[in-house]
């Protein structure tokens, strides 16, 4: 693996609210080296956003709270910095664009200046420059016409233009890793193949790393050279994108490929639905997040959390099935249990 | 044939004297027990559609038939009562579609209790049974959509189209809102409803691998018109019309290694506005085939060959 630009180690955040803590990211660790793209993968609520968010920095204290773990951006650690510190880093070494485009960009304000914006405070730029450099960004994301578009407000960009314009203001300052979350979800297939095709181009010719926020695997094998699969607070599976898809070794990777069709899927060959729903996070169990969905669970899976086990090279997995000692899956059901 | 339509307009204006056109000659016929999957961009006029087609919007123009008998272009109290035995719809979103206001037994029962056929026992059995039918328990009848998770919100919305027993159902996006291992359990769910019941359904999604994997038969449209309608698969692997082609090539596949084989060139620029739409075809400014005529002349949906449709000057 060459160079590794970002290190997460254990991180662990909860919230208090009013029905109690929630631990939502428990204990999650992952690198991201450089020029690599990472995806973590998982559906709503399995904490991969807040990961990230914690990482920018952007998650309020309180309400959350960081209850352990460090995260280190080129040998720097990055978690509880002072707000001036902080954002020294944010939008400068780490860039991230979101979900909704719409509603992350200032509506009284015009795209030019909101990008430019971002250099008078981070590079001491004065307007005028800043805003030619704006307009050079917008270019850089392939906006047409971007002088006049710069000019405009974000009610008159479509969702697709948008998202280019996000990405452009979070190109200004060059940052090595770009946070991507969920960054196609609101658009449409053909305007998600355009995003993802310019974050592939961008990603080469500025030479960053991408962490890609997403739940949808077409979009991971389109992109991701590594995945990490969350699932309640916890990544269960990672490794390589081959690994994932052609090796997985985690049943809920297993059951979120189950899950969607592919593109040869036989029309005479139902889908298999992962039954149930995620645990509680108010109250996490003590043993496998996965266990009650779990086709193949055994008594240890609901008492004790399981190790992270490399199955492979680079390639780990937080399941009991995976431990030296477990049954095959085969010896398991033909035990009846 | 179950429900058909003929050239189906839905304008809107939308002020200063401007026409949206968001359904601009729709000619479609769906057979008896078969899954029709709409698919579309965003502003392509899918969901209008499906809403003109059952009532919900007054159409504009055009003609809308049920088993042969045609449908009202202003669909009247007592036609929404009539008609919504035979026809019914799912919505997309499962937390503004529910009423927050009222229980789960109201809201499955209401259809029932506005037919004003059956008691209050009555409504409360069939709802018990609807529940259960569609994975969730009868006690939970007393309690509010709040209570519930986005995936059980849409089993509510089944449970409220299905228990009328209808012979057609509209499906706007009806798994886009849920997570991918609960999408799996309300596609099988739809289509074991589809086989016990009988029904016929207009699945309208963006999803092109789930509609394809849905449907039977698909249908592709664009700025309020169809481009293609032919048999699922068939229209998939061999699309026709230039936008299909591109439609399926911006799919991404859920497998990395087709995705490094495969050649990637997305379709350049946006869906235009479908306001005061020019002449001509609609895909024309986008299309790398375009020629001449395409801007000039609106290519018609004919036939290529026994069961597939294209709307494309390139076929003509």
């Amino acid at each position: 693996m060459s160079e590794t630009l970002l290190s997460v180690r254990d991180l662990e955040v909860e919230f208090d609210t009013y029905g109690g803590t929630v631990k939502a990211v428990r204990g999650v660790s992952f690198d991201v080296a450089k020029g690599e793209t990472l995806a973590i993968v998982g559906e709503s609520g399995c904490g991969k956003s807040v990961t990230v968010q914690t990482l920018m920095g952007l998650i309020p204290m309180p309400p959350g709270r960081i209850t352990n773990g460090t995260a280190t951006l080129k040998d720097k650690s990055i978690l509880n910095l002072p707000a001036a510190e902080a954002n020294k880093f944010r939008g400068v070494e780490i860039g991230m664009i979101f979900q909704d485009p719409m509603s992350s960009l200032n509506p009284t304000m015009t795209i030019g200046d909101q990008i430019a914006e971002t250099l008078r405070v981070h590079r001491g730029k004065s307007h005028q420059e800043a805003f030619g450099m704006a307009i050079e960004l917008l270019e850089k994301t392939h906006i047409p016409e971007a002088a006049k578009r710069a000019r405009q407000y974000p009610f008159e960009f479509s969702g697709g233009m948008l998202q280019r314009a996000m990405i452009a203001q979070s190109l200004a300052c060059n940052p090595s890793i770009l946070i991507a979350d969920e960054p196609t979800t609101a658009l449409d297939v053909t305007i998600q193949a355009q995003i993802l095709e310019l974050m592939l181009e961008l990603q080469r010719t500025e030479d960053m790393s991408i962490i890609l926020i997403t739940h949808d695997l077409a979009v991971v094998a389109r992109m991701a050279d590594r995945v990490a699969v969350m699932y309640a607070g916890q990544v269960v599976e990672s490794g390589s994108v081959d690994d994932i898809f052609y090796q997985s070794a985690h049943p809920y990777t297993l059951g979120l490929k189950a899950a969607m069709p592919s593109n040869t899927h036989d029309r005479d060959k139902s889908l298999t639905p992962i039954l149930g729903s995620p645990p509680d996070l108010f109250q996490p169990p003590a043993g496998c997040g996965y266990c009650a969905r779990c086709p193949h669970a055994m008594k240890i899976c609901a008492e004790h959390l399981p190790e992270i086990t490399e199955v492979g090279d680079e390639h780990h997995a937080r399941c009991w099935l995976q431990h030296e000692s477990a049954p095959t899956i085969e010896m398991l059901h033909q035990a009846g249990g | 044939m179950l429900v058909k339509t003929e050239e189906l307009k839905k304008h809107f204006h939308i002020g200063r004297g401007q026409i949206l056109h968001a359904v601009d000659g729709i000619s479609l016929e769906i057979q008896e027990n078969e899954i029709l999957g709409l698919v579309g961009e965003s502003g392509s006029g899918k969901s209008t559609f499906g809403k003109t087609l059952i009532g919900l919007h007054q159409r504009t123009s055009g003609q809308a038939f049920y088993r042969a008998e045609p449908l009202p272009k202003d669909f009247k109290t007592a036609d929404h009562l009539r008609y919504s035995k035979e026809m019914q719809m799912i919505f997309q979103d499962p937390y503004s579609s529910l009423n927050p206001r009222m229980t789960v037994l109201d809201i499955i029962g209401e259809g029932l209790r506005l037919q004003g056929e059956h008691s209050g026992k009555e409504i409360r059995d069939k709802v018990a049974f609807w529940l259960q039918r569609v994975g969730l328990h009868p006690d939970h009848m007393s309690r509010y959509p709040h209570e519930f998770s986005g995936g059980q919100r849409q089993r509510i919305g089944i449970a409220r189209a299905m228990i009328i027993e209808p012979k057609f159902v509209v499906c706007d996006e009806p798994i886009s809102a849920l997570d991918v291992s609960v999408q799996a359990q309300v596609i099988n769910l739809l289509d074991e409803l589809k086989q016990s019941m009988g029904l016929t359904l207009l699945f309208i999604a963006h999803d092109l691998s789930m509609v394809r994997y849905v449907s039977d038969r698909m249908a592709v449209m664009y700025l309020g018109a169809l481009a293609e309608v032919g048999p699922a698969n068939d229209l998939f692997f061999q699309p026709q019309h230039p936008y299909t082609q591109f439609l399926i090539e911006s799919n991404p596949e859920p497998d990395p290694k087709m995705e490094r084989e495969r050649a990637h060139k997305p379709i350049v620029g946006e869906i235009t506005s479908p306001v005061n739409v020019k002449p001509g075809c609609r895909f024309a400014d986008r299309c790398p085939q375009v020629m001449d005529r395409c801007r000039s002349e609106t290519p018609l949906l004919i036939a290529t060959s026994e069961n597939r449709q294209v709307a494309c000057h390139l076929f003509t």
